[in-house]
């Protein structure tokens, strides 16, 4: 069973979110994401500065046989990225939800609308086992 | 391990008979534009070369060496003579800018075969321009396009695709400016008739098909769909990949379809060579025939001639710099000329015959069919899906553990879904017998499986290398040899 | 049967484990209705030896030709070791090699390519090849549209210095992207592409097309274009003669930073001319494009034990994984024809292919001088040139060609169709498989086809006309 900390938001197409102290939030892929996709060898970032929608495309995760899209959990501006990821994309597959993360985004609204708790997302993960 | 050929290399070596002479010239090229170093080519000797590349064919499996089958792809028997006959000098020397007076013997041909797979396909309209499939795919999508355009229906954007269909359906719709929109397969491996009627309308441009589909099985409903996609506006493309199933039996023309590409390289037997070179000719109803690519051979009299842009106005254009892949065009009609009227639906009806021949076989040995309730056209899926839970084993532990055996692996992983499936074509070129060593061990494998899985896991054993690291290869990309500077 | 090795025991032994009673009952899920295509225009089936009779009639047909076409396809001498070995089994016949473990003989190959076709073109990286020099054209102008993020308005400007088919196709194939095509004129007295009649499109470029040598045989100015192009911040895409870079400065030479992406025809390089293909497209590029790189891409790895070995690489990016999101559709390369070629480069190495460019420099020359010493016929363009040239011809140009033709005789390429301001040119190629005699031969019957035609020219005009009116 993949791990889903409590203590951050979930997208249902496998994004983690966590609130920062300054009002930022930091994106990354869920441990499921990175175990349905196996070794990861190249991440596609956003371009700092750059706009997105909720459920955007906003980054690209590829594994030798899957690339998979990385959708924006909300509408906000990239503030940072991590690029560290760009030569050492492994960084996900070991720690999705510490340096793993994709990138930083300060969100147009303060609320966070339409997340999942990390209850609601374990569900989603329990019914794809299926 | 086997060398790089540049690892052969010595300066000042070379193959001196097979250059020409050293000349000695003055160049009136400015001195800024010349190169002022060497490029990085081996510098080995005749021998070396021939030794080098015939010892490098021997890592690979081949038809000529190997059974293969692979799913979706009919690896069938390449004549001999064919290839040779494609070498006459006639053939090889001739400039494809040649005035048409010295290209009849060429053309005729092509006009032959364009009238061929007229008859073979129900359709009113070739085009043999298109080289390799996908581009057929982009020359069929680009021409419903066309179509819709010059009727000034500009609204239509969306091309629908099963889920079942081949990679580069999506990718060529996209290729030509259209949005994809999935279609569901049902149960039974239908396309879901409901989900379609849903989704067609006013935006709809087409359909992409392939009848019988990537599941192995033949579309039951194809006039129904056809109806319905006519009835809202679209067209159907037909994605001749499993033409082979039906060669000779049923034409897509009188299914209803109006567009569609015809792999040579599959149905006609011209050689994969590795990757290629394919062929991806375009055959249409009569009312795409104006969009077809060019150039196409007209016949005049007792005489031939280039269509061009001039002839067809309403073209999509050209898609390659000449008339496209030549050589295998004049290969899948001297194949067509070899078969005749009844080898052609002989193709269809063996290996028809042998596909299902095969599942009967399996299914009598515990394999699970993805459709059990339907026929096999000329391929059919099996699935590991039990095996992969009891056993911890893979649909690729399975194929890699066949290539020990010296057999091709079949398709893996497609259609994407089925899981852990394995799509077999055994193509009718195939004995009974090489049919039965095939089930054979592929019945030794499963058995394996059970008793010792670790050898199914590191398999291959008996070939050049063992499984390869491809995590590493994408990486740490190493693409191009850089020799150690001592 | 033809190529269907059942005897009628194994088809009884067969249906019988199907249980079924006959071959046509496999078909059942077929609604009867569309069952039983009519084959009947398709002729009887013939044996190999009728097959072989027929083919060399037709062969026959189209043979023994001196050729002095190029425009975009040459006769080279391919060493007689080249497609022996191709023809093997193993290669003709082999899939592509996605069972990286059965195929290492055909992916070691295409390293090996990769490796030389990046070095000649001086560029990081090479695909293992598309369908050819077009279509790698257009995949260029594609791969520049998803890779320079500087220019909004995808605008590629294209020479018309560059083959006219190879606009042609990429026009087919990019225009249905939203990709503007903006052709730009040459310079009447030179052939060549000036940077000074560039600077008005200078505005939001997102690639500048630069052939080497052009269409018509010249040299082009590649440093200035280059740097031009790379004061715009547009994508520089060399389209070239991969023999040509033997001798001269390859693309990742050009200017002050290298072209960022090279393209072209393979077919020099030990393919024969088979009326137009199959043939191969290469494409090279910086290392900071690859992610960009369409088609098929071998590396070198290791395996379980460590040993080398080699696999498709970047695979994610193609269509059978990444569908409607793939860099391109394509899903062949042309794996025969680069097994060809790179056995044909590791005959010739580095001396022979420069020898081969400089024995076309200098026939190409030999034949300039003996046709343009015919009054009348005139050289076009003052610029360097390497293997082609265009002369101006006194008379029509497609009557000379016919005229010639009767002698067997391939004059060149008749440029008024595609270039009609340039009046009565044709386009006249000599590669190094050409001697003194036949430059010689080609002289006389031009001659005599030019003084001939004098006299007779209008009334042969006409009856060609009446023959075009009988064709449509």
């Amino acid at each position: 069973m993949s791990s889903v900390p409590k203590s951050l938001k979930y997208s249902n197409s496998h994004e983690w979110v966590r609130q920062d102290e300054d009002d930022l939030l930091t994106v990354g892929v869920t441990d499921h994401a990175q175990t349905m996709l196996g070794d990861l060898v190249y991440v596609e970032l956003p371009e700092l500065e750059g706009s997105f929608e909720t459920g955007q495309e906003v980054a690209v995760v590829e594994s030798v046989k899957a690339a998979a899209d990385v959708y924006s959990p909300v509408s906000g501006e990239i503030v940072e990225i991590n690029e560290l990821l760009l030569e050492n994309p492994q960084l996900i597959n070991e720690d999705p939800y510490g340096k793993g993360w994709l990138f930083r985004i300060r969100p147009f609204e303060s609320e966070l609308k339409d997340l999942l708790s990390a209850d609601e997302y374990s569900k989603v993960v329990a019914s794809e086992a299926h | 391990m086997s060398m790089l050929i540049f690892e052969q290399s010595q300066q000042d070596r070379c193959a001196a008979a097979q250059q020409p002479r050293d000349v000695n010239v003055t160049l009136d090229i400015p001195a800024h534009l010349l190169r002022d170093d060497q490029p990085f080519l081996p510098q080995v000797s005749e021998l070396q070369a021939v030794r080098h590349y015939t010892r490098l064919s021997r890592r690979n499996f081949s038809i000529d060496t190997q059974f293969y089958p692979l799913g979706s792809c009919t690896m069938k028997y390449n004549p001999r003579g064919v290839h040779r006959l494609a070498f006459l000098d006639g053939f090889l020397q001739h400039h494809p800018l040649s005035l048409d007076v010295h290209s009849q013997g060429f053309m005729s041909c092509a006009y032959e075969l364009q009238e061929i797979l007229k008859t073979v396909t129900g359709m009113k309209g070739v085009s043999l321009t298109p080289m390799a499939g996908a581009q057929g795919e982009f020359a069929g999508v680009a021409m419903i396009r066309a179509y819709h355009q010059a009727r000034g229906d500009v609204a239509r954007t969306e091309i629908l695709v099963p889920d079942a269909a081949h990679g580069t359906n999506p990718a060529s719709a996209v290729q030509c400016g259209y949005k994809v929109r999935e279609i569901p397969t049902d149960a039974d491996g239908n396309v879901d008739i409901d989900a379609l009627r849903a989704a067609l309308g006013p935006q709809t441009a087409g359909i992409m098909l392939t009848n019988p589909s990537t599941l192995g099985v033949f579309e039951e409903k194809i006039q129904d769909i056809a109806k319905m996609v006519h009835q809202a506006g679209g067209l159907l493309y037909y994605d001749g990949a499993n033409l082979n199933a039906i060669l000779g039996k049923v034409r897509p023309g009188d299914m209803g379809f109006d567009v569609m590409h015809i792999n040579l390289h599959k149905t006609f037997a011209t050689p994969h060579g590795g990757g290629g070179p394919g062929g991806g000719p375009v055959a249409v109803s009569e009312r795409l025939v104006p969009f077809l690519p060019t150039p196409m051979v007209a016949k005049v009299g007792d005489a031939y001639r280039w269509l061009t842009e001039k002839d067809c106005p309403q073209t999509i254009g050209r898609l390659s710099t000449f008339m496209g892949n030549a050589g295998i065009v004049l290969r899948a009609y001297m194949y067509a000329r070899l078969l005749g009227k009844d080898g052609m639906h002989r193709v269809a009806e063996f290996a028809t015959l042998n596909a299902n021949y095969l599942l009967a076989r399996l299914k009598a040995a515990g394999f699970t069919p993805a459709y059990p309730k339907r026929r096999a056209s000329h391929e059919f899926i099996i699935t590991l899906k039990q095996e992969a839970k009891e056993l911890h084993i893979s649909a690729l532990d399975v194929a890699k553990r066949l290539l020990d055996y010296d057999f091709h692996a079949p398709t893996m992983y497609f259609p994407l879904l089925v899981p852990e499936c394995l799509l077999i074509e055994p193509t009718e070129t195939e004995s009974k017998e090489a049919v039965d060593a095939f089930a054979d061990a592929l019945i030794q494998v499963l058995q394996e499986a059970k008793t010792d899985p670790a050898i199914l896991k590191n398999a291959p054993h008996n070939l050049p290398v063992r499984r390869l690291d491809e995590v590493k290869a994408a990486r740490e990309l190493d693409l191009v040899y850089k020799p150690v500077v001592e | 049967m033809p190529f269907i090795p059942h005897t009628k025991h194994d088809v009884q032994t067969m249906l019988a484990t199907i249980g079924v009673d006959k071959i046509d009952d496999l078909f059942d899920e077929i609604p009867a209705s569309l069952r039983g295509a009519s084959l009947a225009s398709i002729p009887d089936g013939l044996t190999e030896m009728e097959l072989t009779r027929l083919m060399r009639e037709r062969a026959k047909q189209d043979s023994d030709l001196l050729c002095f076409i190029g425009a975009g396809a040459y006769e080279h001498h391919i060493p007689a070791a080249v497609w022996d070995v191709t023809s093997r089994g193993e290669y003709l016949t082999a899939y592509t090699p996605y069972q990286a473990e059965a195929s290492q003989g055909t992916l070691q190959l295409l390293y090996e390519y990769q490796t030389m076709m990046s070095s000649l073109m001086a560029l990081d990286v090479s695909n293992a090849s598309l369908y050819d020099g077009a279509s790698a054209l257009a995949e260029a102008v594609l791969m520049a549209a998803r890779s320079n993020k500087n220019s909004k308005n995808y605008r590629i400007l294209m020479p018309r210095t560059v083959h006219p088919h190879y606009r042609d196709v990429v026009r087919a194939i990019v225009g249905q992207q939203g990709i503007e095509i903006i052709e730009v004129p040459f310079d009447p007295r030179t052939g060549t592409t000036a940077v000074a009649s560039l600077q008005k499109y200078a505005n939001d470029i997102t690639a500048l097309v630069i052939p080497q040598p052009n269409f018509f045989g010249v040299i082009e100015d590649v440093d200035a274009l280059t740097n031009w192009a790379h004061e715009q911040k547009a994508i520089a895409i060399a389209v070239v003669n991969p023999m040509a870079m033997a001798l001269l400065k390859a693309p990742g030479q050009w200017g002050k930073n290298g072209a960022d992406i090279a393209c072209g025809e393979g077919q020099p390089l030990g393919v024969p001319l088979a009326s137009g293909g199959p043939y191969y497209g290469f494409l090279c590029c910086k290392k900071e494009f690859v992610r960009q790189l369409p088609g098929r891409i071998v590396g070198r790895t290791v395996d379980a034990d460590g040993k080398q070995g080699f696999v498709l690489t970047l695979q994610a990016r193609e269509q059978h994984i990444r569908r409607a999101k793939a860099t391109s559709n394509i899903c062949t390369n042309q794996g025969l024809l680069v097994t060809a070629s790179t056995i044909y480069m590791s005959l010739m190495g580095p001396q022979g292919l420069r020898r081969t460019a400089l024995a076309c420099y200098q026939n190409a020359h030999a034949l300039r001088d003996v046709l343009t010493a015919i009054p009348g016929v005139e050289v076009v363009f003052a610029s360097p040139m390497l293997h082609e040239i265009v002369l101006r011809l006194p008379q029509s140009v497609d009557t000379v060609l016919s005229e010639l033709a009767k002698f067997n005789i391939q004059g060149g390429y008749a440029l008024n169709h595609v270039y009609p301001e340039l009046g009565n040119c044709v386009l006249v190629c000599a590669t190094e498989t050409k001697t003194s005699a036949d430059f010689a031969k080609y002289a006389e019957k031009l001659q005599q086809v030019l003084s001939k035609s004098k006299g007779v020219h209008a009334a042969f005009e006409k009856k060609t006309l009446v023959d075009c009116e009988k064709g449509v």
